[in-house]
C-alpha cells in the first residue's frame, strides 16, 4: 500500500541542505553522547559514594535516568524531527497513563 | 466482470473467510462471531431473569446461577458489545477516511482470530466442568479461591482474546494517522471516524492493564504465584485496581463508537450538519482523557479514604460535562432539520432519554458517600443496564440497520426494524427502570432467589416480562436478516438518499479495494458537499493506475490456534501429564507460524489499471 499514498515523501530532494542538516544532527548528537556518558558516570559515583543518603540517591539517579530516555529520544530517536507529533502524543498519554496508576498504588493501596 | 470476480462454492468462500485480509469480510466475520456470543450471552440473561421471576424458583442451582450470571457479564462485554462495535469500524472507518484498507490487513485478521478463539476457548468451559463463577469483575480474593478450571478458562480465554483487541485498536489508530485521503484533514474526518481514533487510544492505554493483571491472576492460580493472597505477602486489592484501571476506560471504548454511530445517524436523518462538530471532538476527546481518572470510583466501599473517595467522585461527575455537550449537540441538530423516522434514527432519539438515565444514576452513584447505600444493590445494575443497553446496545442496532446495506448491499425491512425498535424499547425499559427501585428496597446484586413476603415479587416480575419483550425484538430482527438475505434486493450507492460521508459515495458493498482512484475530499461532510453542488460522485485525487493489494493468508488462524492449544496445557498442567507437552506444542505452532510470516516474502499483488478501467458499472467514480 505503501506506493499508493499520493501524500507520501517528495522525491525531489535537496542534497546541500541535506548534507548541512545531517553534518548539524552528527553534532547534536556527539555532544548528547558525550553528556549521556557523564550522567552515567555521575550516576554511578552518586550511588557508590557512602556520604549520601538513600532518600537522595535514589530520586536523583531516577531524575538522571529521566533526562537519559528524553535525550535517547529526542536526539537518538529524532523525535525532535517533524511528522512525530502523533508518536510524542501516544507516548506522552502512554507515560501519563502509567505513571498515574503507580501514583495510585503507591499512595492508596501500599500507605 | 472483472476476471478477478468469480462465483464460488461453499468451500471456496470458506477458506476465503478463514485467509481473508480485506477489512469489509474481516467486519462480518465480526459481525457474525460477536452477534452469536450476543445471542449466547442473551439467553444467559435468560435464565437470569426466570430464575428471578418467582421467589425461592430452583430453575437453577446457586452454584450454577453464579456461573451463567459471570458468563453473561463476560460474554456481553468482551465476546458480543466489543466485536459487535469492531464490526462497525472494520466495515465502515476505512471508507469514511477514503482508505482500501486498514494499515495492517494481516494484523486485522489476527485479531480477529485471537478473539475468536479467545471467546471459543471461554465458552468451551461449560462443557469441561463448569464456567468462571466470580463475577465478571472475578475480584481476585474470591477468584483466587473458586474451585475448578472456570477462572482458568476465564483468565486465559480473555488473555487470549485481548491481545486480538489490542491489535486491532492498534490498527485502527496507525490506519487513521497515515491512510486518510488527500484533503482529509483530522477535523474533516466524520464522527464515527473520531470516536474509532479516540476509542483505540483508549484501548491501547487501558487493555495493557487488564493484561496485566490477567497474567498475575494466571501465575497465582496456575503457577504458584501469591500476588493476591494476603497470607502470602500479597494484596487482594491489587486485582480491583488493574482490573478497574482497565475495566473503566473499557466501558468508553464501547459507548464512543456508539456515540460516533449516533453522530452520523442524527447528521443523515435531520438532513443537517452535526452540530457544533468541533465541541464534538473536543468532547469525545476529553471522555476519552477523563476515562482513565475515574476508575477507583468503583472502590469507594473498599476503605480507600475520605481523600481519594472525594478525587475520584469529583473526576467522575466531569464526565458529566462532555457528555451533556453531545447531548445538546445532538438536540440541536435535530433541531431545526429535516427530520425522517427510520428505523436507525428511531434507535437514535430513543437513545437520548435512555442514556441520559443512565447518566443521571451514574452521577448519583458518583457520590462516594451516596455509594454506600447503592453499593452492590440492583440500583447499580439498573445504573450500568441503562448506559450500556441504552447506549451501546441501541447503537449496535441502529448501526446494524443503517450499515447493513453498506455491508451486504441490501436494505433490512424497514417495518420489521420498527417492530424490532418498539419490542426492545419497551421491553428494555420495562427490564431495568424497575430495577433501580428493586436496589432502593434493597435487593442485593448477583443473588440467586429471594424470599416471599419482602415486597420484592411484583417488581421482579416486571422485570422478567420485559426481558421476554427484549428476546421476542431480537428474534424479530433475526427473521428480518434471513428475509432481507433470502429476498437480496440490491440497492445502489446512497440507499438512505442522504448520506454524507465517503463511504455512500462508493457502491453497496464496495468492490474489494474500495476506491478505484482515491477521493480528494474538500471539507467535513465531503459527499454530501459534492451532492449539494450537483456532482454525481467525488472527484479523484489521482489518476487511474495499479492497485497494490495484500494476498490472503492462513497464518493468523493458525497462530491463534496455536495459543488456544498452548491455554489447554497450561491450564491442564499440575493435573496430568500432557499438560507441559501440549504447551510446548501450540506455543510452537504459534512460534513456528510468526517464523514463517517473518522469513517469507509476501509482497502482495497488483490490480492492472487495464482490470480497472473495462468494469465501469462496478468500478469507483471516485
Amino acid at each position: 500500500m505503501a506506493n499508493q499514498q499520493p501524500n507520501s515523501g517528495n522525491p525531489r530532494v535537496d542534497i546541500e541542505y541535506r548534507r548541512k542538516k545531517s553534518a548539524e544532527e552528527m553534532k547534536h548528537q556527539v555532544i548528547t553522547f558525550a553528556l549521556m556518558i557523564f550522567l552515567t558516570i555521575v550516576a554511578f559515583v552518586a550511588a557508590g559514594y557512602e556520604g549520601f543518603s538513600g532518600w537522595f540517591i535514589v530520586p536523583f539517579i531516577l531524575i538522571l535516568a529521566i533526562v537519559q530516555v528524553i535525550f535517547q529520544l529526542y536526539y537518538f530517536m529524532h523525535m525532535s524531527h517533524k511528522g512525530h507529533e502523533a508518536p510524542a502524543l501516544f507516548l506522552y498519554s502512554g507515560a501519563l497513563v502509567g505513571f498515574i496508576t503507580i501514583i495510585a498504588f503507591l499512595t492508596v493501596i501500599w500507605w | 466482470m472483472s476476471t478477478l470476480a468469480q462465483k464460488k462454492g461453499f468451500g471456496a468462500v470458506l477458506w476465503d473467510y478463514l485467509t481473508t485480509v480485506d477489512h469489509k469480510k474481516i467486519a462480518i466475520l465480526y459481525l457474525i462471531a460477536g452477534g452469536f456470543f450476543f445471542l449466547l450471552g442473551g439467553l444467559e440473561a435468560m435464565f437470569i431473569r426466570i430464575q428471578l421471576a418467582v421467589p425461592n424458583n430452583d430453575f437453577v442451582s446457586a452454584g450454577l446461577y453464579n456461573e451463567i450470571l459471570t458468563m453473561h457479564g463476560t460474554t456481553m462485554i468482551f465476546l458480543a458489545a466489543m466485536p459487535l462495535i469492531f464490526a462497525f469500524m472494520n466495515a465502515v472507518m476505512p471508507l469514511q477516511i477514503g482508505a482500501r484498507d486498514v494499515a495492517f490487513p494481516f494484523l486485522n485478521s489476527l485479531g480477529f482470530w485471537l478473539f475468536f478463539f479467545g471467546g471459543v476457548f471461554l465458552n468451551l468451559s461449560w462443557f469441561l466442568g463448569g464456567a468462571p463463577d466470580a463475577g465478571w469483575t472475578s475480584y481476585a480474593s474470591l477468584s483466587i479461591a473458586s474451585e475448578g478450571h472456570g477462572i482458568d478458562f476465564y483468565a486465559l480465554g480473555l488473555q487470549i482474546s485481548g491481545a486480538g483487541t489490542l491489535i486491532g485498536g492498534i490498527n485502527f489508530l496507525v490506519t487513521i494517522i497515515n491512510m486518510r485521503a488527500p484533503g482529509m484533514t483530522y477535523m474533516r474526518m466524520p464522527m464515527f471516524t473520531w470516536a474509532t481514533f479516540v476509542t483505540s487510544a483508549l484501548i491501547l492505554f487501558a487493555f495493557p492493564a487488564l493484561t496485566v493483571g490477567l497474567f498475575l491472576l494466571i501465575f497465582d492460580r496456575m503457577f504458584g504465584s501469591n500476588f493476591f493472597d494476603p497470607a502470602m505477602g500479597g494484596n487482594t486489592i491489587i486485582w480491583e485496581h488493574f482490573f478497574w484501571i482497565f475495566g473503566h476506560p473499557e466501558v468508553y471504548i464501547l459507548v464512543l463508537p456508539a456515540f460516533g454511530i449516533f453522530s452520523e445517524i442524527f447528521a443523515i436523518f435531520s438532513r443537517k450538519r452535526l452540530f457544533g462538530y468541533s465541541s464534538m471532538v473536543f468532547a469525545t476527546v476529553l471522555i476519552g482523557f477523563l476515562g482513565f481518572m475515574v476508575w477507583a470510583h468503583h472502590m469507594f466501599t473498599t476503605g480507600m479514604g475520605p481523600i481519594a473517595n472525594a478525587i475520584f467522585a469529583v473526576a467522575t461527575m466531569a464526565i458529566a460535562v462532555p457528555t451533556g455537550i453531545k447531548i445538546f449537540n445532538w438536540l440541536f441538530t435535530m433541531w431545526g432539520g429535516s427530520i425522517t423516522f427510520t428505523t436507525p434514527m428511531l434507535w437514535a432519539v430513543a437513545f437520548i432519554p435512555s442514556f441520559v438515565a443512565g447518566g443521571v444514576t451514574g452521577v448519583m452513584l458518583a457520590s462516594a458517600a451516596q455509594d454506600y447505600q447503592y453499593h452492590d444493590s440492583y440500583f447499580v445494575v439498573a445504573h450500568f443496564h441503562y448506559v450500556i443497553v441504552g447506549g451501546v446496545v441501541f447503537a449496535l442496532f441502529a448501526g446494524a440497520h443503517l450499515y447493513w446495506p453498506k455491508m451486504f448491499g441490501t436494505m433490512l425491512n424497514e417495518f420489521l426494524g420498527k417492530i424490532t425498535f418498539v419490542l426492545f424499547f419497551i421491553g428494555f425499559h420495562l427490564t431495568f427502570f424497575i430495577q433501580h427501585f428493586l436496589g432502593l428496597w434493597g435487593m442485593p446484586r448477583r443473588i440467586f432467589t429471594f424470599l416471599p413476603g419482602q415486597g420484592l415479587e411484583t417488581a421482579n416480575m416486571v422485570s422478567t416480562v420485559g426481558a421476554f419483550f427484549m428476546a421476542a425484538a431480537v428474534i424479530i430482527m433475526l427473521i428480518n436478516i434471513v428475509i432481507t438475505s433470502v429476498k437480496n434486493e440490491k440497492v445502489g450507492n446512497d440507499p438512505w438518499g442522504d448520506g454524507r460521508t465517503l463511504e455512500w459515495a462508493i457502491p453497496s458493498p464496495p468492490p474489494f479495494y474500495n476506491f478505484k482512484q482515491l477521493p480528494l475530499v474538500r471539507g467535513l461532510d465531503a459527499y454530501w458537499l459534492e451532492k449539494m453542488e450537483g456532482k454525481k460522485g467525488m472527484s479523484p485525487a489521482e489518476p487511474l493506475g495499479d492497485i497494490h493489494m495484500p494476498n490472503n493468508s492462513f497464518i493468523p488462524f493458525v497462530i491463534s490456534l496455536g495459543l488456544f492449544v498452548a491455554a489447554f496445557g497450561a491450564m491442564y498442567r499440575a493435573e496430568h501429564s500432557w499438560g507441559i507437552p501440549v504447551l510446548i506444542f501450540g506455543m510452537l505452532i504459534t512460534l513456528g507460524s510468526m517464523f514463517v510470516r517473518s522469513v517469507k516474502d509476501d509482497h502482495g499483488y497488483h490490480i492492472h489499471k487495464e482490470d480497472l478501467e473495462d468494469n465501469n458499472d462496478k468500478g469507483v467514480k471516485a
